[in-house]
């Protein structure tokens, strides 16, 4: 059994406190927040032993995997001290609030061995991975353009109180729902080179951007716009897509189906000449335990089983939230300018 | 238990295979008459339970369901609560005392006493009270006798083992409500197992049941075992598996089961209504 425990108790961290909790493999030990209420809920409820500090947690409890949920401003101090302590680490998302920091938490992970992940769980949504391996078939052709979006509900009146309001501590539009966009795009498109032009707006918030606009090229000269706005109350939750464009079709993906527009019928996948639609019920991940979606369970058993096989996985590794970083420096740089 | 219990779904915009009927639902459902529309619908064709999410929309549903009783006198709700965006976009805009303080009726701290007093001695039994009357509230003056917690957080507090808080909800279900708890739930024979092994005997579980073992945590094999020997009151939902099965393949299928008591869905139009509702009636 691995022993496991987890920094941040908010909405991500309680999800994968009951993922981590529910599996196997795991002996669920230790809990750390700073909220005396959520950690007094950890205490007349279960046997997790419960820290407000998590140099004392990682002192006492002898653990084999942490996860750090907490906000941005805290991964850095966090995951550096575990891996210096030879832990392994699922970090959530975005991986930290400089790129600069995040170089050195890649370096320390690989010189020390240690699997590492960060929580950008649209790669263990089934429909996703399909797009990636219909491009890698090239079943498009050449790929001259993509969009992605993404839209949802959280921020629709002028109101503020949490660090998500904080641009300095990691809150926003462009680090919170706009870095799976970018996350998504570079890692199934291609990696975002140059930002051609980039708008951060400000619709309710204030201090922070509620959307983001940018138009972009990545490292295969593929061009493509980003947009994003988290108050967007037509969508009843997050709600991510992409759209690729090639010589010979177009791919339109979300989290619930796959629709494919080719030119003329490929035999070898099987798709018609015009378009085909696919379900996310023929490419859901299968799991043991369910809470929201299965490709919150499907990330944390993929970061379990990596760390029992002694491989660092491919999926979501440090480096890449660490490029997911730059690339919302280069967004952010961009847009100052304007 | 009806065997045929209608779903709201379909009136909320959630769709679990396509974002595009999500907002063809959204427009469509815009207005809370075109609701009272379809439900009127399927009580025409002698459908008398309505299973519902505890959305704001539901309370004008509500409203509207009382102030023609003579009308609806035969008709149940069977809600089931919390509706979970709304507390989910709260703790990401809020964080969670923020959002205990907006949806807590009155101020935690202060005016209402109850919620005040839980909080200060973290009397969690208390707070669950607190929140699940505040939910309730909307249906009072119709017949609720069975009452759902979602499955975001039956699957919450099953991961995190936090068993007391099952055996909480179904005393307080029992003795306030004077009603039936029913937990709805992605991982099926693991809350089974969990609720009998703290004394919950026999319990109300409503999980997706369909032959292609979607969103069935465990598995298809542990599914049909489960429904094959164990004891409980199964209510099968994602019956179509989101569209990836034809109603007269996916119903049939649930007739293996004798042990189902009834089955959820959603429909927006009448002839769908029908066909599933005869299907059910069919094969159950």
């Amino acid at each position: 059994m691995l022993k496991g425990g987890i920094i941040g108790l908010g909405k991500m961290g309680i999800s994968h406190a009951a993922i981590v909790g529910a599996h196997p493999a795991v002996d669920f030990v230790a809990v750390c927040d700073t909220s005396s209420l959520v950690l007094d809920a950890f205490k007349k409820y279960t046997r997790v032993n419960t820290y407000s500090d998590y140099l004392k947690m990682f002192e006492k409890e002898n653990l084999d995997f942490v996860v750090i949920a907490t906000p941005t401003k805290y991964h850095f101090p966090m995951v550096k001290y575990a891996l210096e302590k030879q832990i392994h680490v699922f970090c959530e998302k975005p991986f930290s609030l400089t790129s600069k920091e995040g170089a050195v938490l890649v370096e320390i992970a690989k010189r020390n061995s240690l699997i590492n992940q960060v929580g950008y769980h649209n790669h263990f949504i089934g429909t996703f991975r399909e797009l990636g391996r219909l491009l890698k078939a090239n079943v498009i052709g050449e790929i001259f353009h993509f969009t992605g979006e993404a839209y949802g509900p959280v921020v629709t009146k002028e109101k503020g109180g949490t660090w998500r309001s904080r641009p300095e501590e990691g809150g926003g539009c462009m680090f919170d729902f706009a870095s799976h966009v970018v996350n998504l795009i570079q890692e199934v498109i291609g990696r975002p080179t140059k930002i051609n032009g980039a708008l951060l707006k400000s619709i309710y918030s204030k201090g922070v951007d509620d959307a983001v606009y940018s138009l972009m090229t990545l490292e295969n000269k593929i061009s493509g716009v980003l947009l994003v706005n988290w108050s967007d109350e037509t969508y009843r939750k997050m709600s991510t897509s992409l759209i690729i464009e090639g010589k010979k079709g177009k791919i339109i993906c979300d989290a619930t189906e796959i629709r494919i527009f080719l030119k003329d019928a490929n035999e070898k996948e099987k798709l018609d000449k015009g378009w085909t639609t696919k379900y996310i019920t023929e490419f859901a991940l299968p799991v043991n335990y369910h809470l929201r979606g299965e490709e919150y369970s499907a990330q944390i058993d993929y970061f379990i089983d990596n760390i029992i096989n002694k491989k660092q996985g491919t999926y979501n590794t440090f480096e890449q939230g660490f490029y997911t970083d730059v690339v919302i420096e280069m967004i952010l740089d961009k847009a100052k300018q304007n | 238990m009806d065997k045929v219990l209608f779903g709201d779904n379909q009136f909320f915009a959630v769709n679990h295979v396509s974002d595009e009927k999500s907002r063809a639902q959204a427009i469509r459902f815009k207005d809370d008459s075109s609701i009272i529309n379809v439900l009127d619908q399927a009580i025409d064709l002698g459908i008398t339970t309505f299973m519902c999410t505890t959305h704001d929309r539901i309370a004008n549903i509500c409203d509207h369901l009382c102030a023609d009783m003579e009308k609806y006198k035969d008709f149940k709700i069977f809600p089931c609560m919390p509706y979970a965006h709304k507390y989910a976009n709260a703790v990401t805009e809020l964080g969670i005392m923020g959002t205990i303080k907006q949806y807590v009726p009155g101020n935690i701290f202060g005016t209402f006493a109850k919620g005040g007093m839980a909080y200060l001695s973290k009397d969690f039994g208390k707070l669950m009270e607190i929140f699940i009357d505040a939910e309730m509230k909307m249906f009072k003056g119709i017949k609720t006798p069975v009452i759902f917690i979602q499955n975001v957080l039956v699957d919450m507090i099953l991961g995190l083992r936090m068993y007391d808080i099952f055996a909480e909800y179904d005393e307080y279900i029992r003795k306030k409500y004077n009603a039936e708890p029913g937990y709805i739930t992605m991982n099926m024979p693991a809350l089974l197992d969990t609720l009998n092994s703290i004394g919950i005997k026999n319990p109300i579980i409503c999980s997706s049941i369909n032959k292609i073992g979607f969103r069935m945590a465990g598995g298809l094999t542990v599914y049909e075992k489960y429904l094959q020997e164990k004891e409980f009151r199964p209510i099968a939902m994602q019956v179509l598996a989101a569209g990836a099965l034809g109603p007269n393949e996916a119903i049939e299928y649930l007739g293996k089961f004798p042990r189902i008591e009834s089955v959820l869905f959603g429909a927006s139009s009448k002839s769908h209504i029908k066909e599933t509702k005869s299907l059910i009636e069919q094969y159950l």
